[in-house]
């Protein structure tokens, strides 16, 4: 499995890093101005209320770009080859992620995925994505 | 409303000629191309009463005046990565048309070879969500902007490496760069791919060194006898991830280009060469589109057949060979850019490149990533009398 070093977690994000242990990936909309926030803030980026709330989004998506690391540094310097993407959430949002459990010859822009959660061991656990079962 | 235009020029650059400098500090790279573009302009360190750096030289321009030794009256450490450099020039001018300064001082350094290369900021918000991928390196998300440009409007690989072969072309006539020879497209597309779909040489050179650029008052300019360059126009723009709605296919170059553009009054068929941040292939094709050199999507059959290869393509581009053969100091190709636009309007490029009758240029910075966020710098010269 690709390593799943544990995010740096803040105040504003500890609530979204919560719910990714519990296998739930919210997101924030706002009250005010009704737009999907993407990443978790305390302040709308369009009208800077601090009136937001969440909700459980939906787990899947399409691959909108991605690339191939041949070989990653860190804790992933003996990966192998891995996928960096974003992915197009069915909520709206592009957000950068992992596709995992996948042939890498045969990914493609515009692939359906689906979400799966890779635990870090601290508390988090890391959004990931994998190619859709039919 | 009040312009640039005209209120002051680039009188002095100097390009450290080393890409390994492992027997001097950061600061005395400093020290080293500031004296070299002081003495080109015909100026000393005595005459400085502006700095400006960006957010790696310690604490900024605390410590590289004193490191200096002088008073200045203005200072500025804009950090925008790469770009950084081409944001001071504009400022500068800026300054010098305000009255706060007359010559102003822009010093670039840095040893990712030889030295500490890993420049480390504060977290900022979204930190958590765009690490942990692994992603460690530049090419990983500029990758991105590639790969998605290619879906969209079927650039191919081997149109991005047009764009190495024509800086290729450029750098054997320059002795001091990195890669001093000249490469094929099949060279391009044999070398490992580092992340899919750019190979090794889609990427820049990583060099030590640095350069240094000197602006100043009109005043100050006619009082030297060194041809200048005159700044005509300035425009900067950040580009980031906006609330989820990357779209990874365009630049900031977007935004600064016409700014920059409409301070300077000229169009881009005024524009007889360019100097195009080229940390990777894909930064140079994705900008000519944004600038309006090309349609968007057509970047790929613009840079094909010699496009950007100086003195006589469409575009002569990086005649020093640019960040992709020449130099990238610090991981930052900004301030060469500045610096060869000048060496060309001086008609200092070396002769098998050197376009002829260059009276207007375009310089070009992006710093950051072109898959997240980055600042892009747009900078317009024109000979003395332009």
């Amino acid at each position: 499995m690709l390593p799943a070093p544990a995010p740096v977690i803040n105040s504003t994000t500890a609530e979204f890093w919560k719910a990714t242990t519990e296998g739930r990936f919210i997101l924030q909309r706002c009250d005010a101005c009704d737009i999907v926030l993407w990443f978790p803030r305390r302040n709308c980026p369009k009208c800077w209320t601090e009136d937001v709330s969440t909700f459980d989004a939906q787990q899947t998506g399409t691959v909108y770009s991605f690339t191939v690391v041949r070989k990653g540094k860190g804790a992933f310097q003996n990966a192998g080859p891995f996928v960096i993407a974003y992915v197009e959430l069915a909520d709206g949002p592009r957000i950068m992620t992992n596709i995992v459990d996948c042939d890498i010859d045969a990914l493609h822009v515009g692939m359906p995925v689906e979400m799966v959660f890779h635990d870090t061991g601290e508390g988090s656990a890391l959004y990931r994505f994998r190619p859709l079962s039919a | 409303m009040m312009t640039i235009r005209g209120a002051a020029y680039v009188a002095g650059i100097y390009e450290h000629p080393r890409r390994d400098i492992p027997d001097r500090t950061l600061f005395e790279i400093h020290t080293e191309v500031a004296l070299g573009a002081l003495a080109d302009a015909g100026l000393t360190m005595s005459d400085v009463d502006a700095v400006f750096c960006d957010g790696t030289a310690g604490f900024g321009p605390l410590s590289l005046v004193e490191h200096f030794g002088i008073h200045p009256s203005y200072f500025d450490s804009t950090e925008t990565g790469g770009s950084s450099y081409l944001a001071h020039v504009g400022h500068a001018a800026a300054a010098i048309a305000a009255g706060k300064c007359s010559v102003a001082l822009i010093t670039l350094a840095g040893k990712p070879r030889t030295g500490r290369s890993v420049v480390s900021y504060a977290q900022g918000p979204e930190t958590g969500f765009e690490s942990g991928w692994g992603v460690s390196g530049a090419p990983h998300t500029y990758a991105l902007a590639a790969q998605r440009h290619m879906y969209e409007f079927g650039t191919t690989s081997a149109q991005l490496a047009e764009i190495k072969v024509a800086a290729s072309i450029h750098a054997q006539y320059n002795p001091n760069a990195y890669l001093p020879y000249a490469v094929t497209v099949e060279d391009v597309l044999n070398s490992p791919l580092v992340a899919d779909p750019l190979h090794r040489l889609d990427c820049c050179v990583v060099t030590d060194g640095g350069g240094a650029l000197v602006v100043v008052s009109p005043a100050v300019a006619r009082s030297l006898g060194r041809t200048s360059a005159k700044i005509l126009g300035h425009g900067e723009a950040v580009k980031h991830t906006s609330n989820g709605g990357i779209d990874l296919t365009y630049t900031g170059a977007v935004w600064s280009g016409p700014r920059a553009f409409a301070e300077a009054g000229v169009s881009v068929a005024d524009i007889k060469y360019a100097s195009i941040y080229d940390s990777f292939t894909i930064t140079v094709l994705q900008t000519i589109e944004d600038l309006g050199f090309c349609k968007k999507g057509q970047g790929g059959k613009f840079v094909m057949d010699g496009g950007l290869v100086a003195p006589f393509g469409k575009l002569p581009f990086n005649t020093d060979g640019g960040g992709l053969c020449n130099n990238h100091p610090s991981n930052r190709g900004g301030v060469t850019k500045v610096i060869e636009a000048v060496r060309q309007m001086r008609g200092e490029a070396h002769p098998a490149v050197q376009v002829p009758n260059c009276q207007i240029s375009l310089a070009h910075g992006t710093g950051g990533s072109l898959g997240s966020k980055h600042g892009s710098v747009t900078l317009i010269l024109g000979q003395e009398d332009a």
